[in-house]
């Protein structure tokens, strides 16, 4: 009793044991109300997957009615006593059933898609990797820099950042038309939505990130002679170095969410294109599918970021693992 | 404070021939600080307030200068404007009789806070100074060696600051302003943040090394025997503007021991640091200073009085 109470305690840690098993729990409890609703027919399943249309002329195999039409119909033939609908309750199809999904993933890496000028969901992934990396990278090549400088120096900031404050609540997908009048139909519009919805937030962050380097620091590093460049490259970088790469990662996630602009225009490709097709197909358990590799893509390098962080800077192991 | 008058003790002034003989050759020493006429205003958005009055003094080769004074009195923003990381409104400053301007590493400086850079190790903290001062990497790290050993911590040349306690953060931080063989070293209340225990260990360290060693040392405290314990001369400010009080020369003779905390000469000196800083108030500034209490124990509590 006193030991859940503690799990309560406001920023007290828990145990290596419960916060393993919690964050396994993060992920098996959502499936479990998911198969719930998917395997347990009186858990929502309003509709009736039709297996035997019997006399009533409209209903085909495989269809799915709403429940109350599906009983009204089943009343009719036994007042009529024609042979009776038969029929299992159903989800409607937006709604796949995990193992479905999971047959979807399978599937999309092993069979051939089944129209012909479709791309493999691998090569869609890979359209969309593409362009999330290069304009991620462009726009750290601008942003960071400039961010770092904005943070440092005031001169810079007071230039830089009333344009970018007033630049970063211009939608990016409004400039959609123009990147492709200038830059053509292929990736590299794609690539400048996406430049266009971090960068301006990135010179944000990073400068707001650098303004919060303890000022001692840098009077210290005076006192010990340090002056004009060596104050940059040797105490500002390095001492922001831990959080900008924090705040890098937590841009790469909103970098993903322009992605779903960036694709549709121009020649449309990649993974959100891939999942507006295959959701005009009413493949559900597709678009399930390629939206859980975009989560597993994202978790994924998001971890792999942080286990490289920890090596890298070895300095902040003690606080690395908040 | 009531239980020192009960004594005779000696005036402050008092100085045996041996103590008399030592300041007079202090005295004869080369200045390495001169400060003249320093005024300190602050623009805030109250007004400008003046943070430091006409102060004026000299220290000596190898002297070791503690100022003393209330708290806000300006003892950081004197050592700040010494280290170059704020600029005086007017007034002089000479070191080694040349002006100095801006911050640099022939002023050493320790802070209270600590400011080791968290991102390198024990060693490469120390080796900062000396890389900046274009010493090769090899040499550098061959000199910075040195002067960890001299602070006692070759042990942790290769931990980073998060592995260290406070008073090992401060020895590195001395270390690391030794390394550059600064004229004068400036401290600003390094000791505050340290529990009694440490606080004292880390008094004789650095007497240790002050005997050890060429520099000149300026230290800020607020605590009083600090100051009588490691001082040769005591700078004592006043609030509101900072002022120079006194000059006071400690009795107390050298080399010092914790034995002396008891002496007779230490015990005057105390009595005088005491009056000047916290001068007998009238009867007005006391009962603006009590708090206005109401009894609330329960009239039949089991503890009826607590004396
Ligand atoms: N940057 C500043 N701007 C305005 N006032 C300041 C500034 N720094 C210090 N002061 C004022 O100067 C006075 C002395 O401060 P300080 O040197 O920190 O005192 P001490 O170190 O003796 O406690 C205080 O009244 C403080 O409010
Ligand atoms: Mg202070």
């Amino acid at each position: 009793m006193t030991q859940t109470l503690q799990w309560f305690a406001p920023r007290r840690q828990l145990a290596p044991r419960p916060r393993l098993v919690l964050g396994i729990m993060s992920f098996v409890l959502p499936l479990l109300i998911w198969s719930l609703v998917s395997y347990v027919p009186w858990i929502w399943h309003p509709l009736v997957e039709v297996t035997e249309p019997g006399s009533v002329s409209y209903f085909k195999a495989g269809q799915r009615v709403e429940r109350e039409l599906f009983a009204a119909e089943t009343a009719k033939a036994l007042e009529a006593g024609a042979p009776q609908p038969q029929g299992t309750p159903a989800n409607p199809v937006y709604l796949p059933a995990p193992h479905e999904v999971l047959q979807a993933f399978y599937l999309a890496f092993t069979a051939e898609p089944e129209r012909r000028n479709e791309k493999w969901l691998h090569e869609s992934l890979a359209d969309s990797i593409y362009v999330i990396f290069w304009g991620f990278v462009i726009s750290s090549i601008i942003g960071l820099p400039l961010g770092i400088l904005c943070g440092t120096y005031d001169v810079f900031s007071r230039l830089a950042e009333p344009f970018v404050e007033f630049f970063r609540y211009l939608p990016a997908p409004a400039f959609g038309a123009l990147a492709v009048a200038i830059l053509g139909i292929y990736q590299a519009p794609k690539i400048a939505i996406i430049v266009i919805g971090t960068l301006f937030q990135q010179i944000l962050v990073i400068s707001n990130t650098t303004r919060k380097l303890d000022p001692a620091l840098l009077e210290a590093a005076q006192t010990l002679g340090a002056r004009r460049l060596s104050l940059l490259f040797r105490v500002v970088v390095p001492g922001i170095i831990t959080d900008v790469y924090k705040d890098m990662r937590i841009l790469l996630g909103w970098a993903w969410t322009y992605l779903i602009v960036a694709e549709l225009i121009g020649t449309s490709s990649g993974i959100t294109w891939f999942i507006t097709q295959q959701a005009r197909y009413k493949n559900f358990d597709n678009v399930f599918a390629a939206i859980m590799i975009i989560g597993i893509i994202g978790l994924s390098t998001d971890l792999l970021l942080a286990w490289l962080g920890r090596r890298i800077f070895p300095w902040q192991r003690a606080e690395a693992r908040a | 404070m009531t239980r020192m008058q009960q004594f005779e003790l000696p005036s402050y002034l008092e100085q045996s021939d041996a103590v008399r003989d030592r300041f007079a050759r202090l005295r004869q020493r080369p200045v390495v600080l001169e400060v003249k006429g320093l005024n300190k205003d602050f623009e805030t958005s109250h007004g400008p307030v003046t943070a430091l009055r006409d102060i004026s003094f000299v220290t000596h080769k190898r002297e070791f200068v503690c100022v003393i004074g209330p708290s806000g009195c300006g003892k950081s923003t004197l050592i700040r404007i010494l280290a170059g990381l704020e600029t005086p409104t007017s007034g002089q400053l000479l070191l080694d009789g040349r002006a100095v301007h801006g911050p640099g590493p022939d002023r050493g400086m320790v802070f209270q806070s600590y400011t080791l850079f968290p991102w390198l190790t024990v060693k490469k903290n120390v080796m900062f100074g000396l890389e900046r001062a274009g010493r090769g990497r090899l040499a550098a790290e061959e000199e910075a060696m040195q002067w960890i050993e001299l602070v006692g911590l070759s042990k942790f040349a290769r931990s980073y600051p998060h592995q260290l306690s406070g008073g090992m953060k401060q020895r590195v931080a001395i270390a690391r302003a030794l390394a550059n063989q600064p004229r004068i070293l400036l401290m600003d209340e390094p000791f505050g943040a340290l529990d009694a225990q440490t606080r004292a260990k880390m008094q004789s360290y650095l007497m240790e090394i002050w005997k050890n060693i060429d520099i000149t040392v300026l230290f800020i405290t607020h605590d009083l025997d600090e100051a009588i314990y490691l001082a040769d001369r005591i700078l004592v400010l006043k609030a509101h503007p900072g002022e120079v009080q006194e000059l006071i020369e400690v009795p107390v003779p050298q080399p010092r021991s914790p034995e002396q905390l008891l002496s007779p000469e230490f015990l005057a000196t105390r009595k005088r640091l005491e009056e000047l800083i916290h001068p007998p108030q009238d009867d007005a500034a006391l009962s603006e200073d009590h708090l206005n209490m109401v009894r609330m124990v329960a009239v039949d509590d089991e503890v009826e009085s607590v004396f």
